[in-house]
């Protein structure tokens, strides 16, 4: 069985976890509107979140080139949005991140890290180990955050630049921060 | 490359798009930016010329952004091959204003005509439906396209979805503006925002 070592524990610890709601908090404040994802678990606190949030739409994606293309349609109509993600799915966006050159349009992802810190599964090293690199020769600034005391600052910092200053932006959650996940038997 | 008794598809473009109104338009890259330019430039009007398989999540964002205003994206089979898991996208959000009208000519008109798999066994009318746009067609003559053009009005009907064999024909390039920036800042503009 492919699960967290424990589903119900970790479920726990991710609800309390302060460092989603930070996150949450700062995207409210700046009038996202539209929040394209491909789940991953590290994520899953913030989409519960944003799911329950009715200034807020949940838009699950088939493959996450799709919540480029969306943010871009949404800002040509007037509004703001995120896209939540996984590391493996930043190579599957390369061609459509040109949007964020041709349009400059507020471009906010929030990559969850795999293939760092421990990781347990091969297949999810190649990209994590490109994906800073990808989306920086796409023109895409970075930022992370690796602790769970400093991710209300660098977001903070990831969703000005983002929103005020249309500078294309993703923000990595560490895996170090969201926690390595355990095979177990 | 022709066969006989399809429809030319400039005059499908401009049929579709006679009446739109307030009608905000996405064209996917290729032929179908050139289709939009040759039928009136537009302040509603946002020309693709990459991002290829991208233009129906344009339109879903635009759609859902703006509700209560028809949105229309008008794109090719290739393109629309390409952004296929945008159909199912669509199928769950159930935008009531989104149309989609393909132009199929069964080939990659831009890069010399190779065959696109709409010539032997996709069936992008059968995709739409199965990915939950119940209101999914064929269209064939200028008469059912010019009834779907007028029944994009109907914000509260969508989402819908048509899908048209057109003529083959590599016709001459009508060439819409291509600085996305400009294109956006316009359209922006026309719903009443202001650079920031």
């Amino acid at each position: 069985m492919h699960a967290r070592a424990d589903a119900s524990d970790e479920q726990a610890a991710e609800q309390s976890a302060a460092w989603p709601e930070e996150i949450f908090a700062i995207l409210k404040r700046f009038e996202v509107r539209q929040v394209p994802y491909v789940p991953d678990a590290g994520h899953s606190q913030l989409i519960n979140r944003v799911l329950g949030e009715p200034s807020m739409r949940g838009i699950p994606l088939t493959t996450e080139e799709e919540g480029v293309a969306l943010l871009a349609g949404a800002w040509a109509g007037g509004q703001k949005g995120v896209l939540l993600m996984q590391s493996s799915g930043v190579g599957n966006c390369i061609n459509m991140l040109s949007l964020t050159q041709i349009f400059r349009f507020p471009f906010l992802a929030l990559v969850t890290m795999r293939g760092e810190w421990g990781e347990f599964n091969p297949w999810q090293v190649p990209m994590g180990t490109s994906t800073q690199g990808v989306l920086e020769l796409s023109g895409i600034r970075v930022l992370r955050a690796s602790h769970p005391g400093e991710v209300g600052e660098v977001m903070e910092a990831a969703a000005s630049q983002a929103y005020n200053a249309l500078t294309p932006t993703a923000l990595l959650l560490s895996q170090r921060l969201i926690g390595t996940k355990v095979f177990v038997k | 490359m022709s066969k006989a008794n399809l429809l030319d598809r400039r005059q499908v473009v401009s049929t579709f798009l006679a009446d739109r109104k307030d009608a905000l338009v996405v064209a996917g890259l290729g032929a179908s930016t050139y289709d939009l330019a040759a039928a009136g430039d537009h302040d509603r009007n946002l020309y693709l010329w990459g991002a290829m398989g991208g233009a129906v999540m344009m339109g879903l964002g635009l759609a859902l952004a703006q509700p209560k205003l028809p949105v229309v994206v008008v794109t090719g089979d290739g393109e629309m091959l390409m952004g296929m898991g945008s159909l199912a996208t669509v199928g769950l959000q159930q935008p009531k204003n989104l149309t989609i009208l393909v132009l199929d000519n069964e080939s990659y008109g831009e890069t010399g005509g190779q065959l696109s798999h709409t010539a032997a066994a996709a069936d992008l009318v059968g995709v739409a439906r199965a990915c939950g746009i119940s209101d999914s067609r064929a269209l064939s003559t200028l008469g059912e396209i010019e009834s779907f053009g007028k029944g994009v009005q109907d914000v509260s009907a969508g989402p819908r979805f048509a899908n048209i064999k057109i003529d083959g024909a590599n016709l001459e390039r009508v060439l819409s503006n291509r600085d996305g920036m400009f294109v956006l800042t316009r359209l922006r503009g026309s719903l009443g925002f202001k650079p920031i």
